[in-house]
């Protein structure tokens, strides 16, 4: 049985960088993997190109086998790719209220209605008349991540959900994933926290210049191998 | 009671401006693009009514019904075939692309139609008139067009704050590539808002040629009016526009009774001084609505 | 390679020329303008005596419209002011040419004037002007063109609304009047290229290259952003009005509608972009381009205006260099060298 998501030998140049090269990784249905590496690693690229906001170069990216690769980013949404992007991006001039609206704009059927979000997260009904723009930083990364449900995507894509967040309102959002992989949601994160993303995720892939250096379960990888492939020590050994 | 009269023919000619402006309001909230050829579309689409109305003999209402559809899509098209893409290069090449539009415009109805000015024949509501006093009289065709104003631009500004489009159309003013995010085509949602745009600014050529006349370089004023309107009113408000539209013709139309040398001078230093003193505007919101 | 002036070792100039990078501006190609420059001005100069009155009339028209165009280019391909409303200025050099022949001042010394004049009302123009948006700046120039449109027309002593004849220049001979028209847009012509050269070759050109890729960044960096603006404001002020000044020189004759006409602004922005904006020699390609368009294609009616813009459809999308971009993209021929080469010390200090 093939995977829902899976991205095969993708490369993608920014300007002379090539940012990612020959990447492989699956995520399946009701799977939480995690993306770890240092910055400039390519890990929102990897989202941003799965997304469909930037090109490929070579590879494939396959939803339940079919290569969506070519599509424009809102094509991919209607087919149930969703990214939650770094720095939140929700609407400033629209209210709490709007911005969830938009997330229905072409949602696809499924448990996740405006209902089921406040159950998630309890204050969103009293936030709704608010401008987007006036909420906090935990506030908004809700906002968004509730957005991005409303559609009922396949795929779920977290870039950076703890960036700029207090450890309160990190645990806060991240007791949310059950919750989502329970539906059924492929769920693939990106982290600059790497405790977090061994804590939640199934399995974990850590990024160095472009390529996945290191793969596997959090359980079975060591401290020292993360180090190791976190900052390429084993690369100046050879 | 000759002031009063200036200041009513005022908030009537201005309806008018803000129906013209409400386009560029548009394009300008949602895409950041000046159009510059908006006035030469307007004035296209009245020459076209023309030729259609002395072609088939149908009334200007038909004439209208016809015409404001077909410039909705024409608008569409132009967006996606042509703006779209300039776009892509920053803010100039739109200008300079809908600049060329403008002379490409003129100079295209200049050869088809002669300089000569036409008029659209508005029926037997274009005489008539309501009389209020002894001085002061309005002409029903001149509270017809403000009526409209007030309805288009209602009908807008409900549209964009109710309707689902309407809010796609807001988020892609923030923020296109979010907007693509949720599943908005931002290349589509500037289609629609150029149609919109294209839509009112026919109805306003047309109503315009049949309030008085146009030729075909009546185009540039018209836009520069129009533009006043909008920044007197403040960007990113539809009501907004109304009201700039009504300042601007009651500030000409009084000025106009001390002198009418002054008509258009004291339009065009009211919105200088809203530059100066209050550049937001008298209205203003962050974004189209 | 360092880039860092190193002491170790040596003493004073010796380390100073071995080990800094020299800054290159332009060597062998900027003589050869230069030199070109001075004969082209030269043979130039002479052609009154050689040609035809019909053909120095249509040079005259060239000098003037590519002085305009040298002056839209310096707002808006060097300092990112796009402005529709530099008719203002054209039409304010004519009829400053007027005014002040009313009051005895030869016109051909009244275009240099006009010049001037120009310059000093730009001044307080140019505190409204910077106030707008730079989505507004556009429109907003246009608007204060109008104004001073209108304002003209209210001053009956230099004909109201309906044109003007430009009387003090008809007891001259019509052949010298011609030749000293000619002489003069000549220069006017070849002192807006070379002030435009010069200003840019100097410390404002770097300024203005700074604000044109990040204003706010160009400002924390020490560069006087509004300053810079503002004198490239005055300079394209004074460029027009002179230009302005020409045309009422050439026709004889003014009328404040076509005088401040947005057809001015019209031509600017045709000449520019379709010849190559940001550079100096696509204005002046431009305005050939455009003068020889006109003058052989204007009997036949409007058709190549129409031509004109459409043909600025594509050149938005696919041309935004214009045709002198697509020559520097395709050929290392630069003929007004304005960019700086930076060369490697002779000596480095570490090996590669």
């Amino acid at each position: 049985m093939s995977a829902l998501l899976e991205v095969e030998d993708l490369s993608v140049r920014h300007g002379q960088l090539l940012a990612l090269s020959g990447l492989t990784l699956s995520v399946d249905a009701g799977q939480v993997v995690a993306v770890i590496g240092a910055n400039g690693a390519g890990k929102s690229t990897l989202l941003e190109t799965i997304a469909g906001l930037l090109p490929a170069e070579h590879g494939r990216v396959l939803l339940n086998s079919e290569n969506v690769i070519n599509l424009p980013a809102h094509r991919r949404l209607r087919r149930g790719i969703a990214l939650v992007p770094e720095g939140r991006r929700l609407f400033p001039s629209l209210t709490v209220r709007e911005n969830l609206l938009t997330g229905q704009y072409r949602r696809r059927p499924g448990p996740w209605d405006l209902a089921a979000v406040s159950e998630l997260f309890p204050w969103l009904p009293e936030r709704a008349g608010q401008r987007a723009a006036a909420l906090s930083g935990g506030e908004q990364q809700a906002v968004a991540l509730a957005r991005a449900l409303l559609g009922n995507p396949r795929v779920l894509l977290l870039d950076e959900l703890s960036l700029g967040l207090a450890p309160t309102v990190i645990a806060a959002v991240y007791r949310t994933l059950p919750g989502i992989v329970t539906q059924g949601t492929a769920v693939l994160l990106v982290e600059q926290d790497v405790s977090l993303a061994l804590r939640h995720a199934d399995h974990v892939h850590c990024l160095l210049e472009g390529s996945i250096e290191l793969s596997g379960p959090p359980s079975q990888l060591t401290a020292e191998q993360i180090e190791a492939a976190y900052f390429g020590v084993s690369r100046e050994a050879t | 009671m000759i002031w009063i009269d200036a200041i009513l023919q005022g908030v009537l000619a201005g309806g008018l401006y803000a129906l013209f402006a409400c386009g560029l309001s548009l394009m300008f909230g949602v895409m950041r693009v000046v159009n510059l050829a908006h006035g030469d579309f307007a004035v296209l689409a009245a020459f076209l009514a023309y030729s259609l109305i002395s072609a088939t003999g149908v009334s200007l209402l038909w004439a209208a019904v016809v015409t404001v559809p077909v410039f909705a899509v024409f608008g569409y098209l132009v967006q996606r075939g042509l703006i779209n893409r300039a776009m892509t290069g920053g803010p100039l090449p739109p200008l300079l692309a809908t600049f060329g539009l403008s002379v490409l415009i003129q100079n295209s109805l200049l050869q088809g139609y002669t300089a000569d000015s036409r008029a659209l024949a508005p029926g037997r509501i274009g005489t008539a008139s309501l009389r209020l006093s002894g001085q002061i009289s309005l002409s029903y065709l001149e509270l017809l067009i403000l009526g409209l104003a007030v309805l288009v631009l209602g009908g807008l500004e409900l549209y964009l704050s109710r309707g689902r489009t309407g809010r796609m159309l807001r988020a892609a003013s923030d923020d296109p590539e979010a907007a693509s995010l949720v599943g908005g085509d931002p290349r589509h949602l500037y289609g629609i808002a150029t149609a919109l745009a294209f839509g009112t600014l026919a109805l306003a050529g047309l109503l315009f040629a049949a309030r008085s006349s146009v030729s075909p370089s009546s185009g540039p004023s018209e836009l520069l009016f129009g533009f006043e309107a909008v920044v007197i009113g403040g960007l990113g408000s539809l009501w907004g526009t109304l009201l700039g539209g009504i300042a601007l013709g009651v500030a000409q139309n009084v000025a106009g009774q001390a002198n009418p040398a002054y008509t258009l001078l004291a339009g065009h230093l009211l919105f200088l001084l809203v530059l100066i003193v209050r550049p937001e505007g008298l209205l203003p919101r962050r974004s189209i609505a | 390679m360092s880039l860092i002036r190193s002491t170790s070792g040596r003493t004073g100039e010796q380390a100073a020329d071995a080990d800094t990078p020299t800054v290159d501006r332009g060597g062998r190609p900027a003589r050869y303008t230069a030199v070109g420059g001075v004969l082209l001005f030269a043979v130039l100069a002479y052609m009154p005596y050689l040609l035809v009155t019909g053909v120095t009339q249509t040079m005259v028209v060239f000098f003037y419209l590519a002085a305009m165009a040298l002056m839209w280019n310096l707002l808006a391909g060097y300092a990112g002011l796009v402005s529709v409303g530099q008719q203002a200025y054209v039409g304010l050099g004519a009829y400053a040419v007027l005014q002040f022949s009313n009051w005895g001042v030869q016109p051909y010394i009244g275009v240099w004037l006009a010049g001037l004049a120009c310059a000093v009302i730009a001044l307080p123009t140019s505190f409204a002007v910077f106030r707008l948006r730079a989505d507004y700046f556009a429109v907003g120039t246009w608007a204060i063109a109008e104004v001073y449109h209108l304002l003209t027309i209210q001053d009956s002593g230099l004909g109201g609304g309906s044109g003007s004849p430009l009387t003090t220049l008809s007891g001259i001979d019509p052949v010298m009047r011609d030749a000293l028209t000619y002489w003069t847009a000549l220069a006017v012509a070849g002192c807006c290229a070379l002030g435009c050269f010069l200003l840019l070759r100097g410390r404002l050109g770097l300024a203005l290259t700074a604000i044109r890729d990040d204003e706010t960044a160009a400002g924390s960096s020490g560069v006087n952003v509004g300053q810079a603006k503002r004198t490239v404001y005055l300079v394209a002020a004074a460029g027009c009005g002179a230009a302005g000044g020409l045309v009422i020189v050439s026709q004889l004759n003014v009328a404040p509608d076509s005088a401040y006409s947005v057809q001015w602004s019209a031509y600017m922005i045709f000449m520019v972009l379709l010849g190559g904006i940001g550079t100096l020699e696509g204005p002046i390609i431009g305005a050939a381009l455009f003068t020889i368009v006109q003058q052989y294609f204007s009997s036949d009616g409007a058709w190549y205006l129409i031509v004109l813009g459409a043909a600025c459809v594509p050149a938005a999308i696919w041309l935004p260099r214009g045709l002198w971009g697509l020559v520097e993209r395709l050929t290392p021929v630069r003929i007004f060298p304005l960019g700086r080469r930076i060369r490697p010390p002779q000596h480095s200090h570490t090996a590669d």
